[in-house]
């Protein structure tokens, strides 16, 4: 789905999501959309910020997208790389992140994710690859961006499984279960900008991408969507920020295409 | 003390059937050569223990050796699914598993507790997470000096772990740097430990002194198999093979091919097949 010519929706979603970090972010950083988006904003606005990878990579500079989170280049770039239980530890539990940045295979309007199971967890229609890091990180991080491509399936009314809480039946659900973290506090879709309500805590778009309609965005989503009264429009990509997504992307597919034909995975 | 032993009889002589066995590598140093040897050597009702199960488990379950699963992230990194082990806890094939499921900080903090000797870890996680629901082992414990609950979970305490890692000196010391992981610790926590290396050196007396090491009285036998970690990486050695980490989602996306494929790249092959397998990617590191 392309929103306008010159980019797609989904460069625009990784932009909008990458203007979202700051210069002094010391951010836990999944993997797909969310690090191409830390990365870009690292290689434009945001040189100083800290990303730090589950496998321990405190500090990392990538110059290309990692197809895992423990790629050797991570450690190579790293002011320092840890242990495992030193990353969730000191680092991730002892509250010296920032931002945890997710993505999601269904989320809800309240920003709790699931990647576990789809369908019933004994019996599962499709089972996922689980939290990994997520669940800590999503009650840990002082605050959780999220990014996801918008579909009917991803985005549901009631989630199949909790993986990470976010604000759980929204309100303040999180203090209630003892968590003093901030949580969701940003949704960035491939069509919009969302910021929580500050009462309910229920996603609102505060922003649409270009050329996007409030009808696609409610044809994409599988619980009825707030705006909100003031609605902006999200500023497309700047050229600087195009060319340096795209050059990532492109040195990237290079390196993980020319590895080798894996002859014996 | 540690034995210098060719990979086959070390395996052989450390892992049984029914075993709970740990092979530990965070992304990097996975112990593939070690994963294969116990492959062909067929062991049967294994309980797998690992953060990251990655392809060498599913490689397991779909060989039918896994009677447990005990893991916090069963995917290919960046791929997506693994196809085996998800073939065996959707359809039991080809046989069923049972699952015991955690987050990365759940099962970073029971190897820490096993290698610490204590009964179990005691930290801050799971808040709102469904996993407490579907797992009785993931309980509680409230500080006698906040009162606050906090999560906890059984220590992990393998019968065998099986690492790779750089070097061990003639003595059986172990060098491990890059991305540590959790093998000092999954080490630590087993009865047995076997680990494969890349190389041999007489000492360490010229590298700086706190890289990691584990000393030789920590570890039952040392197997040196150049490549044995491909197509994970060693760091300073050769790169990861992130093509083959692609190329897996299609051969395991099928149950012949995947047979096939085992049969000609692991049932019939040898752990001193793997140092040719890295050739191309150690001029790349």
């Amino acid at each position: 789905m392309s929103v306008q010519p010159g980019f797609t929706a989904n460069e625009m979603m990784t932009i909008a999501a990458s203007r979202a970090l700051k210069n002094d972010d010391v951010c836990f950083v999944g993997i797909g959309a969310p690090s191409a988006a830390c990365n870009v904003a690292r290689l434009t606005h945001a040189p100083d910020i800290t990303l730090i990878y589950e496998s321990g990579t405190i500090g990392t500079a990538p110059d290309v997208l990692p197809l895992s989170i423990g790629d050797g280049e991570l450690c190579e770039t790293a002011v320092t790389t840890v242990a495992v239980p030193e990353m969730f530890r000191y680092w991730l539990q002892g509250g010296r992140i920032s931002i945890g940045f997710l993505g999601a295979a269904q989320l809800d309007k309240f920003g709790n994710i699931n990647t576990t199971v789809i369908g019933d967890y004994f019996h599962p229609k499709t089972r996922l690859p689980g939290g990994g890091g997520a669940p800590e990180i999503a009650t840990s991080s002082k605050e959780i961006y999220i990014t996801m491509a918008q579909t009917k399936r991803g985005m549901v009314e009631k989630i199949d499984f909790f993986t990470s809480f976010g604000h759980g039946e929204g309100g303040d659900h999180r203090q209630r279960l003892g968590i003093d973290t901030a949580g969701p506090t940003l949704l960035i879709t491939d069509l919009a900008i969302w910021k929580p309500d500050p009462a309910s805590k229920e996603f609102t778009v505060v922003s649409l991408h270009p050329g996007v309609t409030r009808q696609q965005v409610r044809e994409t989503c599988g619980w009825v969507v707030k705006f909100a009264e003031a609605l902006d429009e999200t500023p497309a990509p700047s050229e600087l920020e195009l060319k340096t997504l795209r050059d990532l992307q492109a040195r990237t597919k290079a390196a993980h295409e020319g590895t080798g034909k894996g002859k014996a995975a | 003390m540690v034995k210098f032993l060719p990979l086959k009889q070390a395996v052989a002589e450390n892992l049984n059937d029914g075993d709970t066995v740990a092979f530990e590598g965070f992304t990097h140093l996975i112990p593939t050569a070690a994963a294969h040897e116990a492959i062909r050597q067929g062991f049967r009702d294994l309980t797998l223990i690992r953060m990251t199960p990655d392809l060498i488990y599913d490689q397991m379950i779909g060989m039918g050796m896994a009677k447990k699963i005990i893991f916090s992230y069963v995917g290919n990194p960046g791929v997506g699914l693994l196809r085996r082990a998800r073939d065996a806890i959707e359809n039991g094939f080809p046989r069923a598993i049972e699952i015991e499921e955690h987050s990365h900080a759940g099962m970073a903090n029971a190897y820490e507790a096993g290698a610490a000797g204590l009964p179990c870890a005691v930290f801050r996680g799971y808040r709102g997470a469904g996993l407490a629901d579907v797992n009785p082992n993931i309980r509680s414990v409230t500080c006698p000096f906040t009162g606050e609950a906090l999560a906890a979970v059984p220590s992990i305490r393998p019968d065998v772990t099986f690492i790779h890692a750089q070097k061990a000196d003639r003595k059986g010391n172990v060098l491990v740097e890059g991305i540590i992981g959790i093998q000092k610790e999954a080490v630590l926590a087993a009865k047995r430990a076997v680990v494969t290396v890349e190389e041999v050196v007489d000492n360490f007396d010229d590298l700086h002194p706190n890289l990691t090491v584990l000393p030789r009285w920590t570890i039952s036998a040392i197997s040196v198999v150049p490549g044995g970690s491909h197509p994970s990486y060693a760091h300073g050695y050769y790169v990861r093979d992130n093509a083959a980490y692609l190329e897996w989602d299609e051969i395991a996306a099928d149950r012949e091919k995947f047979q096939a494929w085992m049969q000609a790249n692991v049932i019939n092959r040898t752990a001193d097949d793997f140092a040719s397998r890295v050739e191309h990617l150690r001029k790349a590191a």
